[in-house]
């Protein structure tokens, strides 16, 4: 009961905070908008030249995966790993530590409240995206019913790896290299920058065993269509695994981070 | 022998009372005890290791290859104990070690080794029933958020420590009104005074009503008479809701104002635990006299060293020893419409007594090399 409370509360206060700053929210949406429009022209003109066809996905399938990413995208955000130098140095983390609630859950219920009027306001850019580019969509029942749960469990394990990996910070800082590195091999193997099926065969096996597309691809695909039954329960499978994973690691870590934490000068 | 032991002994030796009467009293001697101490720290040390680096390009490049580290002892050894309901002052130098003891006795730090229970529980375990008990508030740090009105934090806490509506409500009011904030509450955080924030930031932190609140420079950077208001506010607090106190200021208005007792760390060791008067017996060889003279005197430096001369008032320092004296020899000399005698001001004597440790830190440092 607690947590419902602390969650509740903590939605209310993200979304309060999110109308506060209205200019930047609608700067926000833009650039979330821009990224996937870019990718939307090229792979299009690409399909449109190519015979229609690019790896055996139209020019209206391009449309419908990047109309969804807009979506995804904005359901990855959650807390970056380059702020936890900050979140230490200000003193942030001080104060959250002194709360009888793991922190994790401070970003797990702030992130996923401003995810509520990120999708309101994501309803009419879709509308308009689909009236230009006339995407194709084929998702059955049960594909939309899991790309309803999955996106939120794709924040979920999102938010668990930025965290172990912005947790490095307690024992190093200036740790922007390995955080750029990671981003990087997720920026591939998530299919953020291309869809995975037109990744080389290996790239796809590599992919299937790092938690990435579990965040991007898969939810995308599941309201595309393009899933079996099995693989839409799958998916959800391998979603709930690494969680699982996710959470272990971050109980091991987590109390091995705390020894390290100086709080010195905060 | 302790008051348990005392009490231990008694029972087993009284016969006549049955087995079970004396163990229940046993047992209720025994918490009072602990209820009585709700801070009990035993050899207490904290140690950093701090990387060396040179200065200039050369040593830089060098520091890449061959890391030196130094040991700095933050807290080292120190044992002392709080009980229910004190205020007791955490006094010392910047550097001395106060702030990482308060950040280990809340379960912010891991100490390097000791002992200490708060509230009987081990800080560092972080469980969440010993940190739902205790508050830290640090003068220089804000933990409301930023953004919104201090009414929608507030409501955060009380989501956090799930603490009954009527219950939030009607202690969210009273802080607010004991602190003169009910025109505040509306406004986002970012857009109150320094001293507005810091009294935000009290009612937030004690929503939840601690047992045990350490504040860590509660009233620095604040105007004279917001820093009168946050200390009035404190006593009541302690007095409405028996909360033990343990604070750290470089303001002595705010230690003499509260605290029967205070505890000086140097160098991350205790040097004095005790009350400010004893400190100022102990430390001080002076005391100050004030005399207004009905007619201007002559030759009054022959009494004491003057501090300060105003027409027929003179304020002068005098040996402790000698007060007895100096007071009857001028009374028979002059004709005196007033006079007080002082311990000199605490700030003078823990400046004295500071420098003294610097000077023997010094000296034992140049035994060493």
């Amino acid at each position: 009961m607690v947590y419902v409370n602390y969650y509740l509360t903590m939605i209310k206060i993200a979304i309060i905070q999110q109308f506060q700053y209205r200019v930047a929210y609608y700067f926000y949406t833009f650039g979330m908008i821009a990224e996937p429009l870019i990718y939307l022209v090229v792979w299009t003109t690409i399909a449109n030249a190519g015979g229609g066809t690019v790896g055996g996905m139209s020019a209206g399938a391009f449309a419908a995966y990047y109309i969804v990413w807009t979506l995804v995208r904005t359901m990855n955000i959650s807390f970056t790993p380059f702020g936890w130098e900050d979140r230490i140095r200000m003193g942030q983390l001080t104060s959250m530590l002194l709360k009888p609630i793991h922190p994790i859950h401070s970003d797990l219920a702030f992130f996923g409240g401003e995810k509520i009027p990120n999708i309101i306001m994501w309803l009419p850019i879709a509308v308009v995206l689909s009236l230009i580019f006339h995407p194709i969509f084929a998702p059955s029942p049960l594909g939309v019913f899991v790309f309803i749960i999955s996106i939120w469990l794709a924040f979920i394990i999102r938010t668990i790896a930025l965290w172990l990996l912005g947790m490095i910070t307690f024992w190093t800082t200036r740790v922007s290299a390995i955080f750029d590195l990671y981003f990087a091999f997720e920026l591939i193997l998530s299919g953020r920058l291309v869809p995975l099926t037109l990744l080389p065969q290996w790239a796809q096996n590599i992919s299937l065993f790092l938690p990435f597309q579990w965040t991007f691809n898969f939810p995308i695909e599941t309201i595309a269509g393009n899933y079996s039954n099995t693989q839409l329960w799958l998916g959800l499978g391998m979603q709930i695994l690494w969680i699982a994973v996710g959470s272990l690691a971050l109980q091991f870590f987590w109390k091995r981070a705390l020894k390290q934490f100086t709080s010195v000068g905060n | 022998m302790d008051m348990i032991g005392y009490i231990y002994e008694d029972c087993l030796a009284n016969n006549n009372i049955p087995a079970y009467f004396r163990k229940t009293a046993l047992r209720s001697a025994m918490k009072e005890q602990i209820m009585a101490e709700i801070i009990q720290v035993q050899n207490l040390k904290k140690y950093y290791s701090i990387p060396i680096r040179g200065e200039g390009l050369k040593e830089s490049v060098r520091s890449l290859f061959f890391r030196q580290m130094r040991e700095v002892k933050a807290i080292d050894d120190i044992s002392f104990s709080l009980e229910e309901g004190e205020i007791v002052g955490f006094l010392g130098p910047n550097g001395a070690g106060k702030t990482s003891t308060l950040k280990t006795l809340s379960g912010l730090l891991h100490p390097s080794s000791g002992e200490v229970k708060t509230l009987g529980y081990t800080p560092w375990q972080r469980e969440p029933n010993f940190l739902r008990q205790i508050t830290l508030v640090m003068g220089n740090r804000n933990q409301l958020q930023w953004d919104i009105p201090a009414l929608d934090s507030f409501e955060l806490n009380r989501a956090i420590y799930n603490i009954p509506r009527a219950q939030f409500m009607q202690l969210r009011d009273e802080l607010m009104d004991l602190l003169e904030l009910k025109d505040l509450a509306q406004k986002p955080i970012r857009n109150l005074s320094l001293g507005e924030r810091m009294k935000m930031e009290l009612v937030g932190s004690l929503l939840h009503r601690p047992k045990i609140l350490f504040l860590d420079e509660p009233t620095l950077g604040l105007d004279v008479s917001m820093q009168r208001k946050i200390r009035e506010f404190i006593a009541e607090y302690n007095r409405r809701y028996g909360a033990a106190v343990l604070l750290t200021s470089h303001y002595m208005a705010d230690v003499e104002a509260l605290c029967k007792r205070v505890i000086i760390i140097h160098h991350g060791k205790i040097i004095f635990t005790g009350g400010l008067h004893e400190l100022a017996n102990r430390f001080s060889s002076h005391k100050t006299i004030t005399i207004s003279f009905i007619e201007p005197p002559e030759h009054i430096e022959d009494y004491g060293e003057i501090t300060e001369r105003e027409e027929n008032t003179v304020k002068m320092r005098v040996n402790k020893n000698e007060i007895a004296a100096v007071s009857a020899a001028l009374f028979q000399k002059f004709q005196i419409g007033d006079i007080t005698i002082e311990e000199p001001p605490i700030e003078d004597v823990i400046d004295t007594l500071f420098s003294a440790k610097d000077q023997i830190v010094e000296k034992s440092s140049d035994g060493i090399r």
